[in-house]
Order: C-alpha cells, then structure tokens, then sequence
C-alpha cells in the first residue's frame, strides 16, 4: 500500500510538472470534467466484467454432481450401430450445469459441461453429446440438442419463462452411451440490461452529456468557433454560379434511405440549396432513388421555397422519383447531365460504385462539382472528379455551419472534444498494448 | 401541431431502438421490430408514391413535348410491360415470376435476363472507362504530394497483379504495408470522425434540435 501511495504521489508530481512544462498553469473545469467521465468510462468497464458467459455467477440451484452412469463397450437397446472393433471406456459428461441465459430477452437456459476424459481421442472416432431435457425429475427426458465432441456449451431456446427444466448430457460413440446426472432445477427469465454492453452505455452516456453541455454553453451565448470548410463556402458561389449561366442545378441525395445519417445530413443541405435557389429563382432538380427520400426531399424543399417567400417558384417536378434500381438510376442521371448541361452538380449522400460514373460524367460535362459522404471507398473517386468534396464528419457538420445557429455548432464542439479524448485513448491504447497490457482494448470493445 | 408531432414521432423513432439495444426485455424488442415492420409498409406506400411521380412527369412531358419527350415513351412502355408481367406473375399467369418447372423462362424473368441485366452490366462496366479517366487526372505529377500518390498508386497497381510480382518480390509487400498502415490509418481516421459526427447528428436529431431535414430551419 504505502508502494502504491508512491506512486500515486509520483505520477502525479510528473504530471503537474509536465502540465507545467506545457505551459498549462490550471485545468479548466470542463476539461476537468471530461477527463473524468473518460476516467470513469475505463474504471467501470474493467470494474464490470463484459463477457456474457462471464457477467453471471451459477445461481444456487444449480447442481455439480458427479456423473451417474458410465459404460464400458456396453451396446444399447436401440442402438445398431457395429460394435466398436476396440474395447472402450466412455466416460460421460461432468460438471453439467444449466442456468438462465443471460443478458436475454428469456425462454432460454444454457447448459454447459465439462467433457469427459479422453474426449479429444473418441473425437476424431465420432464421439457426440446429445443435450437431454425435462420438465420433471422423474419425467422422460428427450434430445433436445447434438452437438460434435470438442463442445460444451449449449443454448436451449424457446423455453417458457418460470417452468423447470431438468438436463442431462448424453454421451454417444457408436453404439456406446454414457450419461451424465441430471441438473437441479433451471428456470429461464427475461433481464432488464444486457451487461455485455455497458462500456458502450457508458461512452454513448459521456458522448452525449459532452455534446450537451457544449449546446447549453452554446445557448448562454458563448461564441463557439468552427473552422473554415471550403466545400460548403462553395455552395452559394454554385448556386450563383448556376443561376448566372441560367443553367440547371442537380442536387443528388445519394441512393439510400432516410435510415442512413447521410442522407438525413444531405436533406439538411438540400434545404440550404433550394432556399438559395428560390431566393436567387435558380432552376432546380433533385432525382432521387429511394422513394421514402424522394418523400422527404420534396417536403424539405417545399418548407424551404415557403421560408424563402417562394413558394409561387415550387413545382412538383422539382424534386422527382426516378427508379429504385442503383444502375438504371445512375444512367438516368448522367444522362441528363449529358443532355442538360447542369452548371452545378451536388452528390451528397451515401454512395457506392455509381460515385465515380456520376462525378466524372459531371465533370465531363463542365459541371462546378460539390460533393460528400462518409462513405470511405467513395472518397477517392470524388476527391478526384469534384471540386469540393466534404469528407467525412464534414457533411455531418453541414448543417451547423451553414445555419450558424450556435446550438448547433456547441454540439459540435462536443463531437470534437469526444474526439480529442477519444484520441488520448488510442494513443494510451497503443502504449499499454506494446506493454502487454490489453486493458484498454478490452474496455472499449463492443459486442 | 404540424412541427410537434413530427418531431414527437422522430424522438420515439430514435429512442426506441437504441433503448431495445441495450434492454432485452422482450416487450422493448416487441416494440423495437414492429417498428421496423411499420418502415416496411410506409416504404410500400413511399414506392407507390414514386411510381406515381414517375408516371405523372414523364406523361406530362410527352403531353408537352418537352425535350427529351421520346425517352419517356421508353421509360413509361418499360415500366408497363415489367410491371405488368410482373404483376400478372405475381398471380402465377405466365407460369409466374421466376422460371417455369420445365426450366423455360417466364416473360418476366425473360426479360429480365436479357434485357434489363445487359443493361446493367454495361452501365456498370464504363466505372472501368471512367476509372481509367479520373486516374489519369488524379496522378499527374504536378506537385510532392500528387507525385507521392503516383508513385504510391504505380506500387499497389503493380503489387496486385502477377507481372510486378515477377519483376519483384517486394512489390507484393510492399503494397500490402501501404495498403495495410498509411492507407488504413488514414480510412479509420475518417469512419472515426464519421461516426462520431453521424452520432451527434442523430442525437440532434432525435432531441429536436436539428429540424432542417423536415424544411423547419433557423432553430424554430
């Protein structure tokens, strides 16, 4: 213990020292604060046990008993198999154990068993585990479950919540049998939390407190500052652009549905473009793929042609439904890019391989070019054929920079300062890992 | 009223999936799944929605002729006829959707094999064209970082096919350490800004305060 104070004592007089050496006299409350939730995060999770075979002590009625059967070359009434050409001693099952699932909706026990002696060598010569269950002691037992030799671990499911069911491990090697003692009494019932996920609670907890905060401060008028993004000061220059040549505007929302971010982010800038668009009377388009965005798209641009004082420029054709095959879509497209000459293009949303067949026939075309996604493998191929392109956390960022709401931008910084400790943690992880210690690892994986 | 109950129903939309993530109750996921069943059939509606859209523009355009107007005679004859096999299938005329038990096509799966499938294969197959175009502007050398790319792409593309292995066992190699480390810090730096900006905007969007994808802007 007094090693420990030591310690303690020196860690932290090389910590003020380097603190110092940074220049950095005090810590500010929130950083204070957010080095805690982190600290906590990593304490709770190696506090708590994350495994789901591990989160559970064996409850009480649960019975170790020692096998009651054993067979030697013994051949089965039913059993007509050809008798084993060697003599052998199968041995079954020990230390059979049955218990509630946990972590589960219920109707569900698992039953585990140690294999007997010898197991690995009757393996190879076709030893298997038959799971037998019952509802009373003396009831009939039926399999309800086989399993390979080298097993044992067995979910039994669909089971009703609260009724007892008894288990037995059976042994079988030809025409061998040798089972094991029954269990005591199992009862399967629904939990409440499935513990295996509380690291991810506890940073989806410190996640969303940070970002909060940082609204709250934004919202008590704090000036919350957001770096310059090139590709979203380009959108009134496009759309002015547009408008100037008396050209068309394309705006792509990607191929998916509203149940991805992306194109809920994407919306968000649609909204920026036809309220540009109706100001400026620039003559819009948004073909869509994924008829639940088509739906969503045309309602954001309606609300923004009404917010504009336009709504007289609305039309329906605006935004259009097109097809939702992902190939016959992008032809459809890029086709009227061929024919139409857009003066602006944006392709923002989530993409795949149409990326690169829409970028370069816009390019082609002599289109300005906007473009994002978060979708890694597509980046590439726009960062090449667009002008702009909002990479990742970019496009999520959108909306907050267009609107310079400070609500929006405090959860912002929230996002940036998870980041931050999110990279204090990477570069610890690495440190701890190459010492062998996997702690840090071990705390923020997911199941 | 016509913002509130928007913004009620994304709020119970967002939190109920994420409480059944952590919660294994049975009447949470109960909950949880249905609500996905009710994506399905809004979906359907959506379709039906879209398919209207479609139809309405495109007869418009015929009625006008507008530009273009000779392409959606195609698109219109396309969608009746497929719809229609499609649909007349679906009630096992024509011996159904698939292929009949004597192994012939049905119309429908006819001209799906030989009609739409070609065509898709074709628009798929100019990525290559395209690829081949992007790549030439995307590495041409005009300053250190565009040269770093270059020589950088040059190694991969030789490291993945047999010849560079021939000239040298390294390029395998090393295009596995470029592929592997620079390559794969860089992608996981962006999915993990990613992922955090996708979920700070899912938690705006959930608590209301993030309305401009329902067209309500400027924190109303």
């Amino acid at each position: 213990m007094p090693d420990f104070a030591r310690q303690a004592k020196l860690l932290l007089l090389f910590s003020r020292g380097l603190l110092r050496r940074w220049g950095i006299r005090s810590i500010p409350p929130e950083t204070f604060t957010t080095t805690l939730l982190i600290g906590s995060v990593v304490t709770l999770t190696l506090l708590w046990p994350s495994g789901p075979a591990s989160c559970q002590s064996p409850p009480a009625d649960i019975s170790e008993q020692p096998s009651l059967h054993e067979t030697t070359g013994e051949k089965s009434e039913e059993g007509d198999a050809p008798p084993l050409a060697e003599e052998i001693t199968l041995l079954s099952a020990q230390e059979v154990i049955a218990r509630d699932a946990p972590s589960d909706e219920g109707g569900a026990i698992v039953v585990t068993w140690i294999e007997p002696e010898g197991a690995e060598e009757l393996g190879a010569r076709g030893l298997k585990y038959e799971v037998l269950r019952s509802e009373s002691p003396e009831g009939e037992f039926e399999v309800v479950g086989e399993l390979e030799a080298g097993q044992n671990e067995f979910l039994d499911m669909g089971l009703v919540d609260g009724q007892a069911y008894f288990y037995r491990i059976r042994s079988v090697l030809g025409s061998h049998r040798a089972e094991s003692a029954q269990t005591e009494a199992a009862f399967s019932q629904g939990n409440w939390f499935r513990r295996y996920r509380l690291n991810t609670l506890v940073l989806v907890i410190v996640f969303s407190s940070l970002v909060l905060y940082y609204i709250a401060r934004a919202r008590r008028a704090k000036r919350v500052y957001i770096r310059k993004i090139a590709g979203l000061n380009a959108v009134d220059e496009a759309v002015g652009r547009a408008t100037e040549m008396g050209k068309k505007i394309l705006y792509i929302p990607g191929i998916m549905s509203m149940d991805e971010m992306q194109t809920i982010a994407s919306l968000a800038i649609l909204g920026h473009v036809a309220r540009l668009s109706a100001t400026y009377n620039a003559d819009l388009e948004v073909p869509n793929k994924d008829p639940l965005t088509f739906a969503a798209a045309r309602e954001t641009v309606k609300e923004a042609y009404l917010e504009a004082g336009r709504p007289d420029l609305y039309r329906e054709e605006i935004v259009n439904y097109v097809t939702y095959d992902q190939f016959a879509y992008t032809a459809s497209v890029t086709g009227k890019m061929v024919r139409e000459r857009p003066a602006t293009n944006f392709l923002i949303g989530s993409f795949y391989a149409e990326s690169l067949l829409l970028a370069e026939t816009g390019q082609t075309c002599g289109a300005i070019q906007i473009s994002g996604t978060a979708e890694v493998h597509q980046l590439p191929f726009f960062v090449v054929a667009c002008d702009y392109t909002l990479i990742g956390e970019e496009l999520y960022a959108a909306s907050a920079y267009l609107s310079r709401e400070p609500v929006l931008l405090g959860s912002i910084k929230g996002q940036d300062i998870t980041k931050f400790l999110l990279i204090i943690a990477l570069c610890l992880g690495v440190v701890f890992e190459s010492l062998g210690l996997g702690f840090i690892k071990t705390a923020f994986r997911m199941q | 009223m016509r913002k509130q109950i928007p913004l009620l129903l994304t709020f119970l939309a967002g939190t109920i999936p994420i409480f059944a993530f952590f919660v294994p109750e049975r009447h949470v996921g109960l909950v949880s799944t249905g609500l996905d069943s009710w994506l399905i059939i809004v979906y359907g509606f959506a379709l039906l929605l879209g398919v209207v859209n479609v139809v309405q523009m495109n007869t418009n355009k015929i009625k006008r002729r507008a530009s273009g107007w000779p392409y959606s005679i195609v698109l219109l004859a396309g969608l009746v006829i497929m719809g229609s096999f499609g649909l007349l299938g679906s009630f096992d005329v024509f011996g159904g959707i698939a292929t009949r038990p004597d192994g012939s096509s049905t119309p429908f799966n006819w001209l799906y094999t030989n009609a739409f499938l070609p065509l898709q294969g074709t628009m798929f197959a100019l990525l290559a064209f395209f690829m081949a175009s992007a790549s030439y502007r995307a590495f041409r050398a005009r300053n250190v970082e565009a040269t770093i790319l270059l020589i950088a792409a040059l190694i991969v593309m030789f490291g993945r096919i047999p010849f560079g292995e021939m000239v040298s066992k390294w390029f395998p190699i090393v295009t596995e350490w470029i592929m592997g480390k620079p390559n794969m810090a860089a992608q996981r730096g962006i999915m993990i800004g990613a992922a955090l900006g996708a979920a700070s905007m899912a938690l705006r969007v959930i608590l209301g305060i993030e309305r401009s994808y329902l067209g309500i802007g400027k924190g109303e």
